[in-house]
């Protein structure tokens, strides 16, 4: 016998359920008077600087048929590619620019809508940068443990085909799933559980 | 604090196998959402590295005392009383302070408050069913609530959900974001569920039961439940840069 590495093991998920909203957005299940504003909704202000953009997305199941009780937190860089967190090593970020949103879709259309700016691009791990993306979690009943995923942008053809991480996917065929296209300030993501277009979905 | 320098160094890697799988059967909503392609690895850059911390002054007086945060002055939530604390931890066994944990649960008949919730059981008109709370420096974490009940679910014809509180929670960097349920020691309802049940090793299922801790307990008020929840664990940068190790 070895000497024991004292390490924890991390405590296993479950689903965030089907009232996920309560704990997370719980002013947009009508309970309000607990919590001021729900947390993550405004990630920009008046002096945020960088291009402002919506995104919209959207998650289709394996019916094909839109999911309206999800929950989808985004985490981003600045523009100038610095994320505003004490974990952030290279840099003080725009300290008028949050990084993370969090929102519930639209109940009858089952669109999130986030109002950001674009990314800077961050470095890879071998200082290659990355194209502009934004890092996506996403959790509802049916999902055992939060699906991570990325967001690319369509008008960054060039930065996009020399992504460190795009590149590296086996199955090019693949990339579209990760790729929004832009129309006017508007981005739109859908995403794909199951199928055919089954959006790649990271273990990281 | 021991360690000022950012802490820059990746997590571990994720144990799926610990984790339930996407697909599990016994509980239905996973087929149709389950991704069926495997999920792709890459190493960890700043985008996951970093994440989003929250300021104390964010937080309302009453935001841990889900008894008393949606009821009217003077009145609080039914059922028996409790306070459930714990630590964050991360697998390097260090506490993880200054993250936001968020709580939410059904009132004490196992009711909701919902409106996609139609079990009989009423609701109370002074409970509302979250809280929140942000750990301190040694990653402590404490809220006061009512026990919840159980309740039947929509899955087989017959199947109930033990007593649980469903936990969100933040590390320091993005990929520790976690969410999990927490049920309490003794509820034999807890090897029935079909939720917990997709949870391949016992062993793991058990860091799930918040144990009772009568030595915590506020007499005459609230018992007391303690759970403590593990994170990732980063990985030391002791030996690229001589940053303090772990
Ligand atoms: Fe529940």
């Amino acid at each position: 016998m070895a000497q024991t590495l004292t390490r924890l093991k991390e405590t296993a998920s479950q689903t965030g359920g089907p009232y996920v909203h309560i704990g997370m957005t719980p002013n947009v299940c009508d309970i309000n008077g607990i919590y001021p504003e729900d947390l993550g909704v405004h990630m920009v202000n008046e002096k945020t600087r960088g291009e402002r953009i919506t995104v919209e997305m959207r998650i289709f199941d394996g019916t094909g048929s839109i999911i309206k009780d999800a929950l989808i937190e985004v985490w981003q860089a600045d523009t100038d590619g610095l994320y505003n967190s004490p974990s952030e090593p290279r840099g003080k970020a725009d300290p008028n620019f949050t990084g993370w949103g969090r929102q519930a879709s639209d109940m009858e259309t089952g669109v999130f809508t986030f109002e950001t700016i674009k990314p800077g691009r961050v470095p890879f791990t071998d200082g290659r940068l990355q194209a502009p993306h934004i890092s996506l979690w996403i959790v509802a009943r049916g999902i055992n443990i939060g699906l991570q995923t990325r967001m690319y942008f369509g008008d960054e053809e060039e930065a996009n085909a020399e992504d460190p991480v795009l590149t590296r996917l086996e199955h090019q065929k693949r990339v579209p799933t990760l790729v929004a296209p832009r129309n006017g300030n508007t981005y739109t993501f859908d995403i794909h559980l199951q199928g055919d277009q089954e959006t790649v979905f990271f273990d990281v | 604090m021991k360690n000022m320098k950012p802490e820059a160094g990746g997590f571990f890697q994720r144990v799926r196998q610990w984790h339930p799988p996407a697909f599990a059967p016994g509980y239905k909503s996973t087929v149709m959402r389950a991704p069926q392609k495997a999920p792709i690895a890459f190493p960890q850059t700043p985008s996951e590295i970093t994440g989003p911390v929250f300021g104390r002054e964010m937080l309302g007086e009453l935001d841990n005392d889900l008894t008393v945060n949606y009821a009217k002055s003077g009145e609080s939530a039914i059922g028996p009383r409790i306070i459930v604390y714990g630590r964050i931890l991360d697998e390097n066994t260090r506490p993880v302070p200054n993250v936001l944990v968020e709580f939410w649960q059904a009132n004490a008949g196992g009711r909701y408050r919902h409106k996609k919730d139609g079990y009989l059981a009423p609701l109370d008109p002074n409970f509302g069913g979250c809280g929140r709370a942000i750990t301190d420096e040694d990653g402590n974490y404490w809220f006061r609530t009512i026990q919840p009940g159980a309740y039947p679910w929509p899955n087989g014809i017959n199947d109930w959900r033990p007593a649980h509180i469903h936990f969100s929670v933040f590390g320091h960097g993005f990929v520790q974001r976690l969410i999990t349920q927490m049920y309490f020691e003794g509820d034999p309802m807890i090897w029935q569920c079909p939720i917990v049940r997709t949870i391949p090793d016992t062993e793991a299922i058990e860091g799930l039961i918040a144990a009772l801790d009568m030595d915590s307990t506020v007499p005459m008020d609230a018992r007391a439940y303690k759970f403590d929840i593990v994170l990732r664990g980063r990985r030391s940068t002791m030996f690229e840069n001589k940053l303090e190790g772990n």
